[in-house]
């Protein structure tokens, strides 16, 4: 195309296609469009879905209660009636799980993003750096691998808690690196350089000067990282098992939301469970990256 | 200046642990995928053979492998034409306007939807689909796995080339339009030369995530241990042959699937150090 216009050009035998150009122009218009609509349709759908099949299921007994057996569900379907019992026990294990995990990998990723803040041009900080990336695009699913491997095999001889959340810290570490290092590199140098002049100890210079002024940087960089690790699934069915009660324990099979889904999925019975279980943990994710995106509008 | 020194070496040690976890994994890997390695060697990639049963095991990964790379690669054509008029849409057409944000905002919604409820949403709704459409009886297969990997990375590709497109100088595009140049020539001749190898990179990185994706793949790929035939044939893939065999595993299996791991490891890391590379040379 390019270089038969050029070609026309340099003869000097110009048309007047200006009218061709123009509908092309507005087809093409049209055309980006309509696409964009079909793009974002998905999202409509899928929350539509969700509310539509799930909302009915959503009750007090369905955060307090814990999964029902595979017959209690069934007698109720066969009459009709609401599958008793809730999610709760998944509801804490996840929180049990994510909490562990942000307690392993946000200090431990904060001091690293600190790091290749204070050591930009060093190739050490460069090969730090590339390694996160790496790690940033690793499949969870090798994560589980991995935590089991290490946790599951050598620490705890057992499926657990734990050995999710060594999965999912490793998910995170690498985003909360990201987003500390770009956070700091934002703040002004002359804050930093006017607090260590006053001759302030660097470590108060971290936690009263960088920190809170990044404060915000940070929250959304956490807050994103666990909206993230919050729906997987494929590392957990590898490393925590899932377990029909209530645990607390650590290194003992958790259940956890994502992984309630699955079981639902695969048993007959529980169908109607599914929907109001994604419908909690896509509200959850939601509301975390909600929260996430106001912070980063606030600043 | 002694808690200074301090404070550097708990910083530095800190980042230790990256080293030791990025090590720590390869090491792990490639040490329990040794047995699978020493008894199969090569035969282990190339062969389509999948057999578990004790006394004639066999593992082949060829299937797998062949099942991975055919949905994403169907994944990234069919993500191609959505992203990029996407990002045109938020980062071109409608830039400062509302109606691009709001756009936005959907499309970083959809990367936030789990791989479990992407997968249920294509097992209840799109398969249901597929099948009354004719297109195939049971709506299991590559085609259907492929079209969920396509929403599901959409959004890593836009996220990323409309950044890029926004950054193309105003003062080109200016040029052209004084030139007389309709907005569909701008974005021919002047956009997207412009934003070209980053647009690149966006679906490099977009099909190493597509790559990795387990739950949504496990439930519509229809998980059978063959290479599939065509866009409907059902097949299996890395990510979910792990997922799915993964409880009942044990000895020699189990090295077979860390072994798939390993695999999946490598060529994700190749593919996205791909990616990155693109987009570092183009900042430079």
């Amino acid at each position: 195309m390019g270089q038969k216009n050029n070609k026309k050009m340099e003869t000097l035998k110009l048309k007047d296609n200006s009218a061709y150009r123009t509908s092309k122009d507005k087809v093409f218009l049209v055309g980006v469009i309509i696409v964009s609509i079909i793009t974002i349709s998905p999202i409509v759908l899928i929350i539509g879905k969700l509310v539509w099949e799930g909302i009915g299921q959503i009750n007090f007994s369905f955060f307090t209660e814990t999964t029902p057996s595979t017959f209690e569900a069934m007698t109720a379907v066969a009459n009709n009636e609401v599958i008793p019992g809730g999610i709760v026990n998944g509801i804490l294990g996840t929180l049990l799980i994510v909490g562990l995990a942000s307690v392993i990998a946000i200090p431990i990723g904060i001091l690293v993003g600190l790091f290749l803040y204070e050591n930009q041009q060093s190739r050490y900080a460069g090969l730090i750096r590339s390694l996160s990336d790496i790690l940033q695009g690793v499949p969870s699913i090798v994560l589980g691998l991995i935590a089991y491997l290490w946790v599951v095999k050598n620490i705890v001889h057992g499926y657990s808690a734990l050995a999710g959340s060594v999965a999912l810290a490793i998910m995170m570490l690498p985003l909360i690196i990201r987003s500390t290092e770009e956070t700091m590199k934002m703040i002004p140098e002359t804050l930093k350089e006017a607090a260590l002049a006053l001759g302030v100890p660097y470590y108060k210079v971290i936690a009263r000067v960088l920190i809170p002024s990044g404060f915000s940087g940070l929250a959304t960089g956490i807050l994103l990282s666990v909206s993230r690790i919050l729906g997987e699934t494929a590392p957990l069915m590898l490393t925590t098992l899932g377990n029909p009660m209530v645990n607390w324990d650590i290194t003992a099979p958790t259940s956890a939301v994502p992984l309630l889904i699955w079981n639902f999925y695969n048993d007959p019975n529980m169908l109607s469970l599914i929907w109001s279980s994604s419908l909690f943990l896509m509200g959850f994710v939601l509301t975390l990256n909600i929260i996430s995106k106001r912070i980063v509008a606030k600043i | 200046m002694k808690s200074d020194t301090i404070t550097r070496y708990i910083l530095f040690i800190s980042s230790l642990v990256v080293l030791l976890v990025s090590a720590g994994m390869v090491f792990s890997l490639v040490g329990d995928a040794v047995p699978v390695f020493e008894k199969f060697g090569w035969r282990f990639i190339i062969s389509t053979d999948w057999n578990p049963t004790e006394g004639r095991e066999s593992y082949g990964a060829l299937p797998f492998i062949a099942g991975t790379l055919s949905t994403s690669l169907l994944a990234l054509l069919i993500c191609l034409p959505m992203a990029f008029a996407t990002s045109l849409f938020i980062a071109e057409y409608f830039r400062t306007s509302y109606v691009s944000s709001v756009l936005g905002t959907m499309v970083d919604l959809l990367a936030g939807v789990p791989s479990i409820v992407y997968g249920l949403w294509g097992f209840y709704t799109l398969r249901p689909v597929i099948v009354s459409l004719g297109l195939d009886a049971q709506g299991y297969g590559i085609f259907t796995a492929g079209l969920i990997l396509a929403i599901m990375i959409i959004p890593y590709a836009t996220s990323i080339s409309s950044q890029i497109i926004a950054m193309v100088p105003t003062e080109l595009k200016e040029a052209a339009y004084s030139l007389g140049a309709t907005r569909y020539e701008v974005i021919k001749y002047v956009v997207l030369p412009n934003a070209r190898s980053g647009i690149v990179a966006s679906f490099i990185l977009a099909f190493g995530r597509a790559l990795g994706e387990t739950m949504a793949v496990t439930m519509l790929i229809g998980n059978t241990n063959i290479i599939p035939t065509g866009l409907f044939s059902t097949g299996n893939s890395m990510a979910s042959v792990i997922a799915n065999q993964f409880g009942e595993a044990d000895g020699l299996k189990m090295s077979a699937l860390i072994a798939i791991g390993l695999l999946l490891f490598v060529i994700t890391g190749i593919i996205n150090a791909l990616g990155k590379m693109v987009i570092k040379r183009m900042s430079r």
